[in-house]
């Protein structure tokens, strides 16, 4: 792009301002990375990072022995997450697909903000239902071990990722352009065969984006699945019992522990593998939008 | 001549606003037959309803008869899928499936399959490759585009010139069998040559369709249609031979259209 040396002084401040505005949030990002770099480093000299890696017990307060092993916490937070992906994506796509090609206008003029709003709706406060009312009901059918357990966190995530989801993939799906279908139904095909065969094609890379944006959020989200499912740190694969996810660990422990002991050292470095795994889910997306693309 | 539509007392309301006010016609088979008049006029209205298109349009109402082969399309017991697959549609702005040549074409058969008569019943099933390769070639070469993109099959569709991709969307249409093709100012968004092309592809088609176009260019309804029907403000004007349509319209709105005076 050639510069022009002309511009007004007016013109020069407007874009100085915007270059500010862009480098200081990629900054910001930096620090935020670099900071848990910083943090995560002294532990990876005490103690060893395959024992991390691989360790099946997360007790970083035993006075004489701390384990400091991650799995338990990767563990719960895959069980959450993917539990609730399993709950959302169906529930999402089918609202997605209903809005885009079903709904009347008026309907849909309703129905979508209402979805939207609840994106909106702080984390605590689905935390606090999980915790007061999920708990019960699920008490109630599953007759779990314990009240406050995987299940809790993966339904109430549930209910927070299909907002996002259904946002970006129903504007998508509305992004195929109407003379698509018409071509598809004046060929005799059904309102779902179009669906089927022409829209979801040609907003896939939409609809992906929508499921791995909804996943990150699920991974990374800590107020919700802290309230919900109960905080055991054992490692096991059963969705009626406690866990303690990656996030919940951090938020709760960082509360109590010793500025610069070894514990606080680990909290850094499981923030960093949370980092890692939300910055790789975020990278796939955008991947498979590419990948994906089909032009109209 | 045998009729292939009859319209009668065809009334269409988008919520409120009459847009097609009583049309009754009759259109013959194996001809062309032109729909002009100016913009708003209901001409494009008017072929939607001979397959339903009409239907996907919130707040639009059809009242009147629209028969095909004697049976009323907008009759209840009437399933519009079957409608729309023996009367195909072109559309203004080609729109070709983001899908390869191929799968443009076989896109219809696919959905379809092949209903078997044996013994006193009909079976479906799927076509094999064989078939399918058939049906696109044999569509491809008859919508005149199949030495064009014979070597570029797996090639999207989005790919081909607008001429062409309006071709691939003939032939797609074709590809189906149906017995009535409508076409929807086909031509508007192409440049002269390819809008040649098609015009030769549309007289060639009556021969074993029946062929209904909209358009607003006058000349070309002049050199390819056998019929013409001029709408005006969602009535029915007039209609006649194209010749007699040209040359000695009775109407004396037709003749201000004809002439440039209107529209």
């Amino acid at each position: 792009m050639r510069k022009n040396r002309h511009l007004p002084p007016r013109e020069k401040a407007i874009q100085l301002a915007l270059t500010v505005a862009t480098w200081s949030s990629v900054l910001a990002l930096a620090a935020v990375f670099g900071e848990l770099l910083l943090g995560a480093l002294p532990a990876l000299s005490s103690i060893s990072i395959i024992d991390f890696f691989t360790g099946t017990v997360w007790n970083p307060s035993h006075p004489i022995y701390p384990l400091y092993g991650i799995l338990p916490l990767f563990v719960g937070t895959m069980m959450v997450s993917f539990g609730a992906a399993l709950i959302a994506i169906p529930v999402g796509l089918g609202c997605s697909i209903w809005l885009a090609e079903l709904a009347s206008p008026r309907v849909k003029a309703i129905f979508k903000p209402a979805i939207e709003i609840l994106a909106g709706i702080p984390s605590v406060i689905f935390g606090f239902f999980a915790l007061v009312i999920l708990s019960e009901w699920i008490a109630v059918v599953f007759e779990p071990v314990t009240k406050l357990n995987a299940l809790n966190g993966a339904i109430m995530l549930a209910v927070m990722m299909i907002p996002i989801m259904v946002t970006v993939a129903e504007d998508a799906m509305n992004a195929v352009p109407m003379s698509l279908r018409e071509a598809s139904l004046a060929l005799g095909a059904t309102r779902w065969e179009t669906v089927r065969h022409v829209v979801i094609p040609a907003s896939l890379s939409g609809v992906v984006a929508a499921v791995v944006l909804a996943f990150g959020r699920a991974v990374g989200e800590t107020m919700t699945v802290l309230m919900a499912t109960g905080n055991a740190t054992a490692l096991h694969f059963d969705l009626l019992r406690s866990v303690q996810t990656m996030t919940a660990a951090i938020a709760i422990d960082f509360g109590e522990v010793e500025f610069g002991s070894e514990h606080y050292h680990v909290l850094f470095l499981v923030g960093l593998v949370l980092f890692v795994m939300t910055f790789l889910i975020n990278f796939l997306a955008d991947w498979v939008t590419r990948r994906f693309k089909e032009d109209y | 001549m045998t009729i292939a539509i009859r319209t009668d007392d065809l009334h269409v309301y988008f919520d409120k606003n009459h847009a097609l006010k009583g049309v009754s016609m009759d259109i013959e088979m194996n001809q062309v037959t032109a729909v002009i008049g100016p913009s708003g006029c209901g001409k494009s209205t008017f072929i939607r309803c001979i397959n339903r298109m009409n239907d996907l349009i919130p707040g639009c109402t059809v009242k009147g008869k629209v028969l095909v082969d004697g049976m009323d399309i907008n009759d209840d017991d009437v399933d519009v899928v079957d409608v729309r697959r023996r009367i195909g549609m072109v559309f203004q702005k080609p729109n070709p499936f983001p899908k390869s040549i191929y799968e443009n074409v076989a896109y219809g058969p696919r959905l379809h399959g092949v209903v078997e008569t044996g013994n006193g019943k009909g079976r479906r099933r799927k076509h094999t490759k064989r078939e399918l390769d058939e049906i696109v070639e044999h569509s491809l070469r008859r919508a005149a585009l199949w030495d064009e993109v014979k070597d570029r099959m797996d090639k999207s569709g989005t790919s081909l010139s607008g001429g062409q991709q309006q071709r691939l969307c003939i032939a797609r249409t074709l590809a189906v069998d149906p017995e009535i093709i409508l076409f929807d100012e086909p031509c508007s968004a192409l440049d002269p040559i390819a809008t040649a092309k098609i015009e030769d592809l549309l007289v060639d088609l009556k021969k074993d369709y029946t062929v209904v176009i909209v358009t607003h260019n006058m000349q070309q309804a002049a050199r390819i249609s056998d019929r013409t029907a001029f709408f005006y403000l969602g009535d029915l004007i007039e209609m006649g031979d194209t010749k007699q349509i040209f040359e000695r319209p009775q109407k004396e709105f037709t003749e201000q259209y004809i002439t440039g005076r209107m529209g």
